[in-house]
């Protein structure tokens, strides 16, 4: 789906440099590597019963049980939901915007999907 | 629910931008750059939004990165402030309203990560960048919070600069900035009337608690101003900001609404701002206002605030106090990991 080809996960190019004491050494900070030990997760929030839930943004939290309670304190500080999911996001698989126009053609040029395409005299009730 | 282009906005980071992620392949050629800058700039006078994948210039990327960044240190650092007076709060019910907005602050900052993430920026590597001092916080947090009018006046005058800066950034060109600051903007409101309303409660308490919020206002209303960043003359990179509509006005005209939003605010709270030269203007409809200490803001900028050293050192010692506690729990899960891949494969 990636046409540009370049463009790796990050969390995989994090993976490949393990040990990279990163600029560590000069900041006072630990020299260890810390990089990719959190894992990004996305967020979806139901707003309240009966709505659908709705990405909100994203974390970082080692576990799944660690990104909820994190969640819930990132984007529920004001009753904004009512459930939480959190996914990995490393495990979505989305359509590339490079292809956003052949992706979505098919549904482009079928106008008869749609309700107004057929004409109805104004007469003619409850239709 | 969420659109198509809510869940391709989730997604952005899943398939990941890494830092060079907008460069194209060797075998691209110089049309389809033409045609996704083409894209790109179609997006942008059309008032579309950006999303992360979408094709964008590195000048952009590189500029939305600092700017993002630099906002989201700036929120991590501001906690410092103002939670010095955590554990001093007069009551109850002050100690509550300010962890409340402490925490906000926290909560501004990694909304604010997780979008300069989508960006391809690391967000270890902007921690590092903070605390090595490569990347910038606003300077206004390299002063010192002298009493606890000080909260008051940064719910006031300090935020209420924010607000005026934010507002406009609803409508930035690039979507995961905007859709923060839609969310910052929501919570820097209780932000202000609580600091607004402490500062009343003040006013209309003893003669020593009114000489504090004079104190206090003189001490911040200048460094409030200096919020705003240096004069449009003085500021380069203002217009190609605009262009691209990642800004929406200039530094001068934010200044300018910030002060005629403020003086009306003063007299009502029975302050008085610390400018002799601060009075209406018939012609221009505007308050005009005293010249600014522009040297003051590159010294502070420079790291010779009151507090710049003290900052960063503070950030420093969290970030070294918190290390075995993500240590242990990156620890704690990769076990569980492990168990949970056993117990597959025994029950498979």
């Amino acid at each position: 789906m990636n046409t540009t080809g370049d463009t790796p996960d990050a969390g995989a190019a994090r993976a490949t440099t393990p040990g990279d004491g990163g600029a560590g050494a000069d900041t006072g900070a630990p020299a260890r590597d810390r990089r990719g030990e959190w894992p990004l997760y996305e967020v979806f929030l139901r707003g309240r019963r009966g709505l659908n839930h709705v990405h909100v943004g994203s974390l970082r939290a080692a576990d799944d049980t660690m990104a909820l309670r994190h969640a819930r304190d990132l984007y529920t500080r004001r009753n904004e939901g009512v459930s939480i999911w959190v996914v990995r996001s490393d495990a979505i698989a989305a359509s590339s915007p490079d292809e956003r126009d052949p992706f979505f053609a098919p549904s482009a040029d079928k106008v008869y999907r749609h309700p107004t395409f057929y004409a109805i005299p104004d007469d003619v009730p409850h239709l | 629910m969420p659109s198509a282009e809510e869940v391709m906005t989730v997604t952005d980071r899943a398939t990941g931008h890494g830092p060079g992620g907008a460069r194209r392949p060797p075998e691209a050629t110089l049309a389809d750059e033409t045609e996704a800058q083409a894209r790109f700039e179609r997006l942008i006078a059309q008032d579309e939004r950006v999303e992360p994948r979408d094709w964008m210039p590195e000048a952009y990327r590189a500029t939305l990165i600092r700017q993002v960044a630099q906002h989201a240190h700036s929120e991590i650092i501001g906690m410092q402030p103002e939670g010095a007076w955590l554990t001093r709060a007069p009551s109850l019910r002050r100690k509550a309203i300010l962890l409340a907005k402490v925490q906000d602050e926290a909560g501004h900052g990694l909304y604010l990560y997780s979008a300069c993430e989508t960006l391809g920026a690391d967000r270890d590597d902007l921690t590092e960048k903070l605390v090595s001092g490569r990347q910038k916080y606003s300077s206004i947090f390299n002063y010192p919070t002298l009493s606890f009018a000080d909260v008051g006046v940064i719910g006031w005058l300090v935020d209420g600069a924010a607000i005026c800066n934010q507002v406009p950034l609803c409508r930035s060109s690039y979507g995961p900035y905007a859709r923060a600051m839609i969310r910052i903007c929501k919570e820097e409101s209780f932000h202000q009337r609580q600091g607004y309303e402490l500062l009343m409660t003040m006013m209309a308490g003893t003669e020593e608690q009114r000489a504090q919020v004079r104190d206090a206002v003189d001490r911040w209303w200048w460094p409030s101003l200096m919020m705003f960043g240096p004069p449009d003359a003085a500021s380069p990179n203002t217009a190609r900001s605009m262009a691209w509509r990642i800004k929406r006005h200039t530094n001068d005209e934010l200044r300018q609404r910030f002060v005629d939003i403020t003086v009306p605010q003063a007299e009502a709270l029975g302050v008085t701002l610390p400018d002799p030269d601060l009075r209406w203007n018939a012609e221009r409809g505007h308050y005009d206002y005293g010249p600014i200490d522009w040297d003051e803001l590159a010294r502070v900028i420079r790291g010779d605030g009151p507090c710049n050293a003290e900052r960063i050192e503070t950030r420093r010692t969290a970030l070294r106090d918190g290390e075995w506690v993500r240590q242990a729990a990156a620890a704690y899960a990769a076990k569980r990991a492990a168990r949970d891949a056993v117990g597959t494969g025994v029950a498979g």
